[in-house]
């Protein structure tokens, strides 16, 4: 008999093992993705369906919830919120994305005196906590007289004040040849001009990725709107689905479930629009062979 | 009419206080192709990077064109430089990259289309221009990159060790390339690389450089058959010169005797300072010993290795009687000769060279004159 034959149930042992690997991966990501599709489930539900099952197939599907939701309970739709948080977010991910890659290039790649204290002190900035600055940095905004305003939530970002995008971008130039770079100032760039014609366009995949996440986390933040923004009419999807829940007293839930299911919604599609770019080395055969 | 396009003049260059640079003088006559070579951390690519403005001397002078560009900036310079990583811009195409010191510099987007056509024909690119650095071999990459130092027209050439990153046998093929391209466009280049042979071909002028000065610095045969110092001695040259410890004896108008532990050797040498009885190193390259019978010949050994080449073969022979490693003689390929045998070889005297204690040569044979 040889010694390679394979007998009996070894012979099946590469499907048995691909059997039980994926039957835990799927069990365990649809455990947790159970409340997202429960929150999708509900949002086509009425109100009295949502808390009679635990499944999240509707029994009687209806948009109602999106019809009603879309009005909300105030005198402004949803429409005027979803723009309100577009007015936020838009120039706080356009200013992060500037002064943030300003930033790290001048951490990568100028020898500027202090450079070292002055990189130590960023990286302390992130491991502050974000509530320690919210009373001086609330005064603050008070002196400039920009409370109830959306200055307050997005002229800091020009002043590159996330650390850690700062951190992400520069680590990404580390890893960029100084060679590239030098031939553009042998063909005539200025710093500027290596910055935008040459550095920007391979650390794209950085540079989106921090626009992601200063998209996602800005759309989500809720306590800084809620400090600086006192009118209804300025406030974003954050706050109003809040508020949809405090002023009525039998709260609507398919109507709030709905409306999160439209507030998630420009976070998914843009992260699946740009996934490409996570995945995507721009660098690859600029160097060598 | 001053012709000479690139002048050195006492260039030094330390970082953070260790002196890179030590003092270079050094001139590189228009359309001359000048390498600089050396061992890793002689300063060779730190010299290039000097003339080409991407560093600042801490002292001197440098003059390109008959201005001076110390501290000029790069693109202010007349010179166009080839990186040894190629260093395209990976999301330009072939056209954008070659293209684009003049798109930099403004020039009309038609003029800038002739100008890289032309280009990209003497380098036979056409047929790439659309394509990304990613999607090109090796030697396209490299044939890129020149294409965008010569797009520019510039006064110098600057070569920064532009084929290490290419396989044996392209490395050959682009070599051969930059000697034709060098010869058809005429233009003054300083080339870096560590490989002498190289150096040795594409040369019109090498420098020799180590621990941040000039060895010496002169045409390929020259610096092969009068090195100035031991160190050149035994950079140039593959495989490298055999150097064997010996002592003075005694010098004539015309030649010296050195004493070995196989006994005297007479050398035809002139000019030669001798003090009697000091130590000195006897350079015997490869091909200036051959076998000879018994009784014959100034040195004898056994054979420790043969490799065969075919066209040529290297015995490697421990000498009686010497502490030093075994000396490697050139033979022809076919000769019969098997590892422990006993050989005699015979020196040929012309070709011998003389070291001193310091390093620097003693004299030299009668028929290699000085040039002038």
């Amino acid at each position: 008999m040889s010694a390679t034959s394979i007998h009996g149930w070894r012979r099946q042992l590469p499907l048995i093992n691909a059997f039980i690997r994926y039957g835990l991966l799927i069990g365990i990501g649809f455990l947790m993705l159970y409340p997202l599709f429960w929150m999708i489930g509900g949002a086509f539900k009425n109100n009295h369906e949502i808390f009679a099952s635990p499944g999240f197939i509707p029994a009687h599907p209806t948009t109602d919830g999106f019809t009603k939701g879309w009005k909300t309970s105030t005198e402004y739709t949803f429409t005027t919120y979803l723009l309100n948080t577009m007015k936020i977010v838009i120039p706080k991910v356009i200013l992060t994305v500037i002064s943030s890659v300003i930033v790290a290039y001048g951490f990568a790649r100028f020898a500027i005196p202090g450079r070292k204290l002055l990189f130590a002190l960023l990286m302390a900035t992130v491991l502050l906590p974000k509530s320690v600055l919210l009373i001086p940095q609330y005064l603050m905004f008070r002196e400039f007289g920009w409370l109830d305003t959306y200055l307050p939530l997005y002229i800091p970002q020009a002043f590159a004040v996330e650390g850690f995008f700062v951190f992400l971008i520069i680590q990404f130039m580390r890893s960029l040849p100084v060679d590239m770079e030098e031939a553009a100032v042998m063909d005539g760039c200025n710093s500027f001009q290596v910055l935008t014609l040459i550095v920007c366009p391979v650390i794209l995949p950085a540079i989106i990725s921090v626009a992601l996440f200063q998209f996602m986390w800005s759309m989500n933040d809720f306590l800084q709107p809620l400090i600086y923004l006192s009118s209804v009419e300025k406030y974003p999807v954050a706050l109003a689905l809040k508020m949809s829940i405090d002023v009525t007293e039998a709260t609507s839930w398919n109507e709030i479930l709905a409306m999160s299911v439209i507030a998630l919604a420009p976070s998914l599609i843009l992260f699946f629009v740009a996934q490409k770019y996570f995945v995507e080395g721009v660098t690859s055969g600029a160097v060598k062979g | 009419m001053n012709t000479s396009r690139v002048i050195l003049d006492q260039v030094t260059k330390s970082f953070s206080g260790h002196d890179v640079i030590k003092g270079v003088s050094l001139e590189v006559k228009k359309g001359e192709l000048v390498v600089f070579v050396g061992p890793s951390g002689c300063g060779k690519s730190t010299l290039l990077r000097l003339i080409a403005g991407l560093e600042t001397p801490t002292s001197g002078r440098i003059e390109i064109a008959g201005e001076n560009v110390t501290y000029a900036h790069p693109s202010k310079r007349g010179v166009a430089m080839v990186f040894q990583s190629y260093a395209l811009y990976p999301h330009m195409t072939v056209e954008d990259n070659i293209g684009f010191a003049l798109r930099i510099k403004g020039m009309p987007r038609a003029e800038i289309k002739l100008k890289v056509r032309a280009v990209a024909e003497t380098l036979q690119l056409g047929h790439l221009l659309h394509r990304l650095p990613k999607a090109l071999s090796g030697g396209q990459r490299q044939r890129v990159a020149i294409g965008r130092a010569m797009v520019r027209e510039p006064d110098v050439f600057l070569f920064d060790e532009p084929l290490s990153n290419l396989d044996a046998s392209l490395r050959g093929q682009m070599r051969v390339e930059i000697a034709g391209l060098h010869a058809r466009l005429g233009a003054t280049s300083v080339y870096v690389t560590h490989d002498q042979v190289e150096a040795m071909t594409l040369a019109d002028k090498i420098v020799v450089l180590n621990g941040g000065r000039i060895e010496q610095a002169g045409p390929p045969m020259e610096l092969y058959r009068r090195p100035a110092n031991l160190f050149v001695a035994t950079f140039i040259g593959s495989p490298g010169m055999n150097i064997l410890p010996v002592t003075l004896a005694g010098a004539d108008r015309d030649q010296v005797t050195v004493n070995t532990t196989q006994g005297p050797i007479t050398l035809p040498r002139v000019n030669a300072r001798v003090v009697a009885g000091a130590e000195a190193s006897l350079g015997l390259r490869p091909e200036s010993l051959s076998l000879t019978t018994a009784g014959q010949g100034q040195l004898s050994g056994y054979v420790n290795l043969i490799e065969r080449l075919g066209g040529e073969t290297f015995a490697y022979v421990a000498l009686k009687g010497f502490e030093a490693p075994p000396i490697i003689v050139r033979l022809d390929g076919e000769v019969d000769l098997r590892v422990h045998d006993e050989v005699h070889l015979a020196i040929d005297g012309q070709r011998a060279h003389l070291f001193g204690a310091d390093g620097l040569a003693l004299g030299h044979a009668p028929d290699t004159k000085e040039r002038d």
